[in-house]
């Protein structure tokens, strides 16, 4: 027998080993909420997953009775939309102040304080004020979720900058290049891979300002939507909700990897050189 | 072409160079040999334009070399030196397009075919005409370096800087570099200052051999003297003793 540290298991057992804590959770659920069902028939805390699929039918098959809609898929259009629209911001303004904070010291001595300040200050205690300049539209939503992931973006450009070897920059110089060539022709096409990453890792946030700032004001959106049917416990609404967002995440996830995979063939391994 | 005049170096109270004086002529080979930390390659660094003297001069034609790299002088680093977002033929096309000037320095049109032919020529020059569309991930160090020192002539220098260039190759691979690179020096008639940590390489290769080492010593101040050129040697007329005697000097030394 091998000692534990070193026991690796085959794809076939990774897979089930994978499997099995999911498993466990739903078969947990299931046998949880059918205790409860058996001695409540009108218990809302733990409702059986027929009860849920129903409550997805009704929401995502059916036209609202009265604005004629399909709830859930305007929800998830409304939500996805401020994510994205958020998101694309804050990468777009964050590649560009990462890379000129980075690339040129003149441009860094000015602005990283000034960045280092802003990213500590807590976004959500911004969102009054959001509300109040941009009103409650759609302008003030997106904003927040700009604010909230764009420092750590733009600091995490700059720091990818930095570590792209110098070499390389004088390099370009000794090649006749100027200022410009070099942040768009050696330093720009290096950092895209590396915005996908940073983009994949705030997406964790976007996400919680997205659902906290629909909480608050709103008229659609899957958090909206959450906290709104929390006044009459639908659990049976929360809980497929809490899921297809959490599947949303993933998806978005999993495209970004993909495609920054496809787009450069050139960083697969490593990279320098 | 280049005059060192009195030429000091030093970082704060620790002095890396000192005292240099030397001339060099349009299409000297030199190598650039010494301990590790004996300013060797602070001296190169100097060419470059990366740092500027403490003291003294040092004179491109007569003027003072300017303080930033440019197109005048090429260089190729042990390593990191080629870009590895662009393909083998890229790369090279990329430094006639950074030749030019605007704000991307891409190449369009007739100038771009022009481009791309004479970077194949110069691939087939440096032997990776067949890999011209691999990425320098996939190339092993030595094609890597081919791939460099083919980018930095597209330049077209006068002067070539090499920073220890085949430190990172087995012999084997060093020794057909070597070949290319004397090839390169005679056909582009290009002036080299070659950086190595290896005597023999030094010797072999090149007109002119200059060793860097501390010309005085004081063990409770190992800061307070820096570097000269203790041998300035032709190549090609010495006595072996001569190798000898230096590799003595450097072990010697090599502990500080």
């Amino acid at each position: 027998m091998k000692r534990l540290l070193n026991q690796q298991p085959s794809s076939f057992t990774r897979v089930i080993l994978g499997l099995l804590p999911f498993i466990i959770l739903i078969g947990v659920y299931v046998i949880a909420s059918d205790i409860r069902l058996e001695a409540n028939p009108n218990d809302k805390l733990l409702p059986s997953i027929a009860q849920m699929s129903e409550a997805i039918q009704r929401m995502a098959f059916e036209p609202n009775r009265r604005t004629g809609e399909y709830i859930f898929w305007v929800d998830t259009f409304s939500s996805l939309q401020r994510l994205m629209l958020g998101v694309l911001l804050a990468a777009s303004l964050g590649l560009c102040i990462g890379l000129l904070t980075g690339a040129l010291p003149l441009v860094g001595a000015s602005f990283s304080p000034i960045i280092t300040v802003i990213s500590l200050i807590p976004p959500l205690a911004l969102l009054p004020i959001l509300f109040i300049v941009f009103g409650l539209g759609e302008l003030a939503k997106v904003a927040l979720i700009t604010i909230g992931i764009l420092p750590f973006i733009a600091r995490e450009m700059q720091r990818r900058t930095q570590e792209i070897p110098h070499e390389q920059i004088i390099k370009a110089q000794t090649l006749g290049a100027n200022t410009s060539q070099v942040l768009i022709r050696v330093l720009l096409p290096q950092l895209t891979p590396r915005l996908l990453d940073a983009v994949r890792l705030s997406l964790g946030t976007g996400w919680l300002f997205l659902i906290a700032a629909e909480a608050i004001a709103s008229t659609e959106g899957l958090g909206y939507r959450i906290f709104l049917v929390r006044r009459y416990m639908s659990m049976d609404v929360i809980l497929p909700y809490v899921i297809w967002i959490t599947f949303l995440a993933f998806l978005l996830d999993w495209v970004l990897m993909k495609l920054k995979d496809r787009l450069f063939p050139w960083q697969r391994q490593g990279g320098h050189s | 072409m280049i005059d060192v005049k009195n030429l000091w170096k030093n970082y704060g109270n620790k002095v890396v160079l000192e005292g240099i004086n030397v001339s060099v002529k349009e299409g000297e080979f030199i190598t650039l040999v010494g301990a590790s930390g004996c300013g060797k390659s602070t001296f190169l660094k100097l060419l470059l334009g990366t740092e500027t003297a403490s003291k003294g001069s040092l004179l491109l034609d007569g003027k003072p070399i300017k303080g930033e790299p440019d197109s005048d002088r090429g260089i190729v680093f042990q390593q990191y030196s080629v870009f590895p977002h662009m393909t083998v033929l890229e790369n090279v096309i990329a430094a006639k397009g950074f030749a030019e000037k605007g704000i991307t320095g891409l190449l369009w049109g007739r100038k771009r075919k022009e481009a791309k032919a004479a970077a194949e020529r110069m691939l087939d020059k440096v032997g990776l005409s067949s890999s011209s569309h691999l990425y320098p991930h996939h190339l092993s160090g030595g094609m890597r370096q081919r791939l460099a020192i083919a980018q930095a002539l597209m330049g077209k220098p006068r002067i070539l800087l090499l920073d220890e260039p085949f430190g990172a190759l087995d012999p084997g691979i060093r020794k057909d570099m070597h070949a290319l690179v004397l090839d390169l020096w005679r056909s582009e008639k290009l002036t080299v200052f070659m950086v190595t940590h290896d005597l023999h390489e030094g010797f072999y290769l090149g007109t002119r051999l200059w060793v860097f080492d501390k010309l005085r010593h004081d063990p409770q101040a190992p800061d307070a003297f820096g570097a000269g050129i203790t041998f300035d040697l032709p190549v090609g007329q010495t006595d072996p003793k001569h190798l000898e005697t230096i590799e003595e000097n450097m072990k010697e030394f090599s502990h500080d």
